[in-house]
């Protein structure tokens, strides 16, 4: 007689969520191998020194009205997020159409700081061309999850109406009185980016807080530089204080007198930008049917691929696949620092401390300043990259990993965290990663602005060589590149049953 | 899970349907709805609800198609005295006079469903369609609940598990049990023990 068996693998056995877990492992290092890390200052720990001693030594004197840059900084939050989110939500009701989908997925790939380049060209330094840098991206990202919002939520109340009910009066009534807290909330948080953006700006020269850490850090003036920074983090952490619901209204009107002037807006300037300025050169010079202007054409596309978008990706990839893996190992040691199950009130708070100064500082800001510490290579992206990015992942899994529920005899310290926590809280964590991973290309491809040679570096040439037309072909590739990214994220998530709900970080 | 049943309900009816839970009650409920075509108000299990508005707002929804939807809004925003004064003493009879402008998500589940029965008596209409409106009411409530619903809709028709209300309330009672129609007669004709046997295995 037949007896049936039960075949046990007698070896152990990788789950496929740690097979991919080492695949991107292997792959960082092999990245590694191939990356240009190095400290190319000559003396960095004499910078270090002195950017220590400016920490302690904050001067809040230096920059004359500092008021009136804190003030612009929120003006350019608020205007950018509320015309975002205004432009989110009304696309959030047509997001069903693929060209729809299609646009916003483009405009949320390009990074705010490539808007701000472009617009810098075609409206010059005006607030428009903050406001449109934050505004553009935002409106895409919101659309996007207003839409799921709104797809996801219960709606018992649109089955019981009246017949007749207009379209207008269900939804208001019916469907967006369930998901009007979601949607506060999201946005709420989205503000919070968008007071990082605003601050980012100033980088590229607008009137914010980061035009004034720029001038700080150059002129090596760390103590102005650390004041800069402390406004920032008290801005950051008493959000909650002044932007009550009530208010909102009453700000949002507000900002928009008090972005400052700056350079009028010259309506040729567009004109040239958009007909003339953006045509790849090629088409701009030949005559449109001649052969020979199509096959230059070729060349132009050819080499610019070949010469600058190539290397561009493959540096961008580079470091994007080595900081994935960096920003995953950082989550894994920084949870426990929040987490219930791993340390005391006392403990949790100087942690969350920690994880809020780390998440709150824009990561291009943290690149610029380890940039001036080690000199240009991937080092200080990497660095930045995953130190940001940790951050909130860890704070994430952290708050996470305070739902599980032990047995009472749970072991503690070291075996704890490896046999109860985090194989447990692990899915959740890949689902974060995978989420955050587009959002660290994005971020890749921008520092380059810095000096490091991803794809950002050669848009920031072809700008500073004015030439247009190879910057907007290079930030179309960086859409691409990114949204491929994002397919890829959401594949492996899907094949992992990766749970993304609570992945909106 | 319903099984060759034909039914008609006339007009001027007061329908209970009697049986146990999982028997076939909301899904007969449900296709009645879906065949009928008039004006009907409904009152389903989940009560349809939206917790986040107020006890006003969502009686209010009741009245949605008879205004524009800018006089919506404006009400959404901020409730004209004239529908508050229609509303109100609907709400009272109901019990809910102080609760008008309070969150139905803060409600207790009586509250909610009183909610809900509120609306569809504001909505009016030929007939009602209720998936047991009064289980989570007392029995004076309850009566007060079956008048109203009564006086307000020509027809009636209610799922419903607790035997004596359903005798002295509809006019006809059918039974439900296995998916299947058990039980159809005039309510006058029948007693607790004839519907006994609706509820056992």
């Amino acid at each position: 007689m037949a007896v049936p068996t039960i075949s046990t693998p007698s070896t152990p056995r990788f789950s496929p969520v740690a097979k991919v877990s080492m695949g991107f492992v292997a792959v960082a290092v092999a990245c590694f191998v191939f990356a240009d890390i190095s400290i190319t200052t000559l003396d960095p720990w004499s910078e270090m020194k002195r950017m220590a001693w400016g920490a302690v030594t904050p001067d809040f004197s230096v920059v004359t009205g500092l008021g009136m840059v804190v003030v612009r900084t929120i003006a350019f939050a608020l205007s950018g997020v509320a015309l975002g989110a205004l432009g989110g939500f009304l696309l959030s009701q047509v997001f069903h159409l693929g060209p729809v989908r299609w646009a916003c997925a483009s405009v949320r790939a390009i990074h705010e700081l490539f808007w701000a380049l472009i617009f810098l060209q075609m409206l010059g330094l005006s607030p428009l061309t903050g406001v449109l840098a934050i505004a553009i991206p935002y409106a895409g990202i919101c659309a996007k999850v207003y839409a799921e919002t709104l797809e996801e939520a219960e709606l018992p109340a649109l089955r019981v109406l009246p017949k007749g009910t207009g379209m207008v009066s269900a939804f208001f009534f019916a469907r967006l009185p369930e998901v009007w807290v979601h949607l506060k909330t999201y946005t709420a948080y989205r503000f919070e980016c968008g007071l990082r953006s605003a601050t980012v700006l100033g980088f590229v020269g607008l009137p914010t807080l980061g035009f004034h850490l720029e001038t700080a850090f150059s002129e090596g003036n760390y103590s102005e530089a650390a004041a800069l920074l402390i406004i920032f983090y008290v801005l950051i952490a008493s959000l909650r204080f002044w932007m009550r619901p009530k208010l909102v209204g009453f700000y949002v009107l507000g900002a928009p007198f008090l972005l400052g002037g700056g350079a009028a807006i010259d309506m040729a300037n567009i004109t040239r930008f958009l007909t003339v300025d953006i045509v790849p050169a090629p088409l701009r010079r030949g005559e449109f049917l001649d052969g020979q202007t199509w096959s230059n054409l070729g060349d132009w596309t050819w080499t610019l691929l070949m010469d600058q978008a190539l290397p561009g990706m493959i540096a961008t990839l580079l470091l994007t696949q080595i900081a994935l893996v960096a920003t995953g190992i950082l989550a894994l040691v920084l949870f426990p620092l929040i987490s219930r199950k791993f340390f005391g009130p006392v403990g949790r708070s100087v942690g969350h401390g920690f994880l809020v100064v780390m998440r709150s500082t824009p990561e291009f800001i943290l690149a610029y300043i380890f940039l001036q510490l080690w000199g240009p290579s991937m080092l200080p992206a990497i660095v930045a990259l995953s130190i940001h990015n940790g951050a909130i992942i860890g704070h994430l899994v952290g708050r996470f990993s305070d739902e599980v529920r032990l047995r009472p005899d749970s072991p503690r310290g070291l075996n704890l965290y490896g046999f109860e926590i985090v194989p447990r809280v692990y899915g959740q964590f890949l689902a974060f990663l995978f989420y955050r991973w587009e959002v660290i290309m994005r971020e890749t491809a921008i520092l380059g602005i810095l000096g490091i040679a991803t794809l950002g570096f050669f848009i920031d040439s072809a700008l500073a060589d004015i030439r247009l037309d190879r910057a907007m072909f290079l930030i179309a590739v960086t859409a691409v590149f990114n949204m491929g990214i994002d397919i890829l994220s959401r594949r492996i998530r899907s094949r992992l049953r990766l749970s993304t709900q609570a992945g909106r970080a | 899970m319903l099984r060759g049943i034909s039914l008609t309900v006339s007009a001027g009816e007061r329908v209970a349907l009697v049986g146990e839970s999982g028997a076939g009650k909301s899904t007969l409920l449900s296709v009645l709805q879906s065949r009928y075509d008039g004006n009907t108000a409904l009152i389903p299990q989940d009560l349809g609800l939206v917790r986040n508005l107020s006890v006003f707002h969502n009686v209010y929804m009741g009245s949605l198609h008879r205004h524009s939807a800018a006089y919506n809004l404006m009400n959404l925003v901020w409730p004209r005295p004239a529908e508050v004064a229609r509303i109100r003493p609907i709400v009272e009879r109901l019990g809910l006079a102080d609760k008008l402008f309070e969150r139905v998500g803060r409600l207790s589940g009586g509250q909610q469903q009183r909610t809900a029965i509120c609306r569809a008596l504001l909505q009016g209409g030929d007939a009602v369609l209720g998936d047991e409106p009064v289980s989570a009411t007392d029995n004076h409530q309850s009566r007060i609940i079956l008048d109203a619903l009564s006086e307000t809709f020509e027809t009636v028709i209610l799922a419903m598990h607790d035997v004596d209300l359903a005798l002295e309330f509809s006019t006809r009672i059918i039974g439900i049990k296995g998916g299947g129609i058990a039980l159809d007669a005039p309510a006058g004709d029948l007693s607790r023990a004839d519907l006994d046997f609706l509820f056992r295995d």
